[in-house]
């Protein structure tokens, strides 16, 4: 038995497009199926992010290995198709499997979907919540954490509320049993929304929108990871020197020359130009760190990885999650 | 592409193909040239539409133009700085010093307008019956595709009056660029559609044309979303009967003023690989619809102060400044990383760039450099409207704005 594991068993992680949130799901999967506990990694944009993660052929639409970790973990994926989905609501709920694929035949599945957009979203959020509530004969969860590579910033909150999407459309009836059920869950100490962000303007003023919003229709909120961090390249005095007053070629020239390069012309000026760029973009970094830290949520920097991003990659980032896990656990 | 890579690879040393050289974009013509009317910015989500589509505003007020930009969704920042602090669905004037012409920007109200058409089209009283439809509220404020096209009714309600030279519009942060072109034509396609009208036909014609297949599916229907929902769709098509013939040409007529001379797409993209995919098929549809294309402005771009050493050579010189020690020693060499990193960085944007133009080549390029911080005020809009309009050859490296390193010597 773990001394005190923690509650939450449904992560669903967001940030705003081209922060890495795909990337940061897949390796806090990793990092949560480290010495042997089983993970699924959920895909909800139908987008194949996650096979191309981990170099795999696209996911269908059922739970497939996608990765082992030590100790005998294992993450298994799962790209969730809405038609698919709603043919198995219609089975599990009116055994209306056969009958399902004829309506797909005519476009009715297409439509109805289209009619009542906030219907995508139950059937995907009920899908999540199948699989963190699904449970084996014994009684212990089939899968230890769910992980969902969720919509982005913009729309995580009218995703993951799903009451408040279908209140407008349905007072009564099954869907809204359904979507009741999921909020349950999703509303619960069980899950956590993770904000996935970089030091730039924009996404750190959408995690803080997202904050707000999440707060305020009461979804619990996780960790914030600031993703591809990077170190500056520059000794520190010098990087609030150059950040502050700019540097000149004169800063430079002498150093240039014992290496031999007094005699390309205009060196001198045009790196100090681009050192000076490198320290005031690092000191407008700063200032957003202290933002992202003024948000009050848990915070984790993840680096900027020379290259692509493979498995190695992928573990080498998940290593990072595990230890901000542990110490969320201790704190 | 793969496959001529590996056709290639089969062949002993096959002669290396010249680097693909892209056509130079003179934007300064085209928003300055009296018979542009329209231009629409259009691209991936996040690549800087909207600011282009601002900046573009600025230069062609600064020539002299009376300019409307139409924006969907602003960064609230950028949204203040130009005064859009309401959602108010009316061009607003932005002040600008200095400037001959005019600059004025609007943000789109999406419901605002739909509802605006559904009050010209039809009696007070079945307009008041359509806009208290629960069904029509959520067809009006978050049907996929409404945005779309209620930014292109609003971009034709613009053009039709002559307070405007020019408009330039921004299209919807959808997730697929292409979803501008398709929705006005999904959207009359659904409220057209077989399955809308017989869905409804049993509380207009009776059960004579429903089959006992329909009726099963529309029980389905109702099971899912529940009852109340069918006969709110039921009564707000019927409400909307009268109309229908109105927006299906309003549709048609909007899509074809973006195929009439004076109308203009530009494409924005950034020098990464999903969002010069998203160009390159944008590109290609606008060329199937015959839809014209002045060029793609590739934003964000990471040129390098100097390209007199290479990256190689920076990080070698950067070990021997520091073996060689001294006073400034650390700094420099911390300089040459800095320079190393961007020329590296400038590499792979350009090798993007050079595939780009390998499958598109009549399409000219213009580069914007990004700047340390986002866009969010009149100064940072006119230092890039300098990038977007000045000329291709004009900058600090000598190298052509077509480009973010020079074409490679031979």
């Amino acid at each position: 038995m773990d001394p005190a594991p923690s509650p939450v068993r449904c992560h669903v992680v967001t940030g705003k497009g081209g922060t890495g949130k795909t990337t940061v799901a897949a390796a806090l999967a990793l990092a949560l199926a480290a010495d042997g506990r089983q993970v699924l990694l959920v895909e909800t944009e139908g987008r194949q992010g996650i096979a191309q993660l981990f170099d795999t052929p696209p996911l269908p639409y059922e739970e497939r290995r996608v990765a082992v970790t030590r100790g005998g973990g294992e993450v298994k994926a799962l790209a969730i198709d809405v038609e698919e989905a709603l043919l198995e609501y219609l089975e599990m709920f009116y055994n209306l499997r056969r009958a399902g694929r004829a309506l797909r035949r005519v476009g009715a599945v297409d439509f109805a979907t289209t009619i009542a957009p906030g219907l995508r979203d139950v059937l995907l959020t009920g899908k999540v919540k199948e699989a963190v509530t699904r449970r084996r004969p014994d009684g212990r969860p089939v899968h230890d954490a769910v992980v969902v590579d969720a919509p982005p910033t913009g729309r995580i909150t009218r995703f993951l509320n799903v009451t408040g999407e279908m209140a407008g459309l349905t007072r009564s009836g099954p869907i809204k049993t359904q979507s009741d059920g999921v909020m349950a869950v999703l509303r619960s100490p069980q899950t956590a929304v993770h904000l996935v962000t970089l030091l730039e303007d924009m996404p750190v003023q959408e995690t803080a929108d997202a904050i707000a919003e999440l707060t305020s229709v009461g979804l619990p909120l996780g960790s914030v990871v600031v993703n591809m961090a990077t170190e500056p390249a520059l000794p520190e005095p010098e990087l609030v020197r150059a950040a502050e007053d700019g540097l000149a070629g004169a800063d430079l020239a002498a150093a240039l020359a014992a290496a031999g390069l007094q005699d390309v012309p205009g060196l001198a000026d045009a790196l100090a130009a681009a050192a000076t760029e490198h320290a005031r973009r690092w000191a407008a970094q700063d200032e957003l760190r202290d933002e992202v830290e003024a948000l009050g949520r848990p915070t984790l920097e993840l680096p900027l990885l020379p290259g692509p991003i493979d498995l190695g990659a992928l573990f080498e980032l998940a290593g990072r999650l595990e230890e901000h896990l542990r110490a969320g656990v201790a704190a | 592409m793969t496959r001529t890579t590996a056709r290639t690879r089969r062949q002993p040393r096959p002669p290396a193909p010249p680097a693909p050289e892209a056509l130079p974009f003179e934007l300064a013509e085209l928003v300055t040239d009296p018979g542009t009317r329209i231009v629409v910015c259009c691209g991936a989500g996040g690549v800087g539409k909207t600011t282009t589509s601002a900046a573009l505003g600025l230069a062609a007020a600064q020539a002299g133009r009376t300019v409307v930009v139409l924006t969907i969704d602003p960064a609230r920042r950028l949204a203040q700085s130009l005064g859009l602090v309401e959602l108010d669905n009316e061009p607003r004037r932005i002040d600008v010093p200095g400037a001959p012409g005019e600059l004025h920007a609007m943000m789109l109200d999406m419901k605002r307008t739909f509802d605006d058409i559904v009050v010209a089209h039809s009696t007070p009283e079945r307009a008041q019956q359509i806009l208290d439809n629960p069904f029509y509220q959520t067809l009006s404020s978050s049907f996929a595709g409404t945005q779309e096209y209620m930014a292109m009714e609003k971009l034709g309600q613009l053009r039709a009056g002559d307070r405007w030279d020019l408009v330039i519009v921004d299209t919807p942060p959808s997730r697929s660029a292409l979803d501008f072109l398709d929705a006005p034509n999904r959207m009359s396609r659904f409220l057209d559609g077989t399955m809308i009208r017989l869905l409804t036909a049993p509380s207009r014609t009776g059960f004579r044309i429903a089959s006992a297949g329909f009726l099963f599916f529309s029980r389905i229907i109702s099971k899912i979303l529940g009852g109340q929902l069918l006969r709110d769709i039921s009564a707000f098509v019927s409400a909307l009967d009268t109309m229908f013939g109105g927006f299906r040409e309003r549709a048609t007529a909007t899509y074809e003023l973006l195929r009439r001379p004076g109308t203009w797409f530009v494409v924005v993209a950034t020098p990464e690989p999903d969002a010069l995919r998203e160009a390159s098929y944008f590109v290609d549809r606008l060329s199937t619809e015959r839809m014209p294309l002045a060029g793609l402005v590739l934003n964000r771009t990471h040129p390098p102060t100097t390209t007199a050493l290479s990256a190689t050579r920076a990080d070698g010189a950067a070990e021997e400044v520091l073996e060689a020690g001294g006073e400034g020693a650390e700094l420099a060499a911390g300089a040459l990383r800095v320079h190393a990193e961007r020329m590296a960085l400038a590499t792979r944007e350009q090798h993007l760039a050079d595939r780009f133009t390998s499958a598109h080549p009549e399409v000219a390029v213009r580069t914007v450099p990004a700047t340390a911080g986002d866009v969010h005020d009149l100064d940072g809009l006119r230092v890039m409207a300098d990038a977007l309009i000045g000329p291709d050859g004009d900058t600090p490296t000598g190298v052509p704005r077509r480009r973010i390193l020079p074409a490679r010597r031979r």
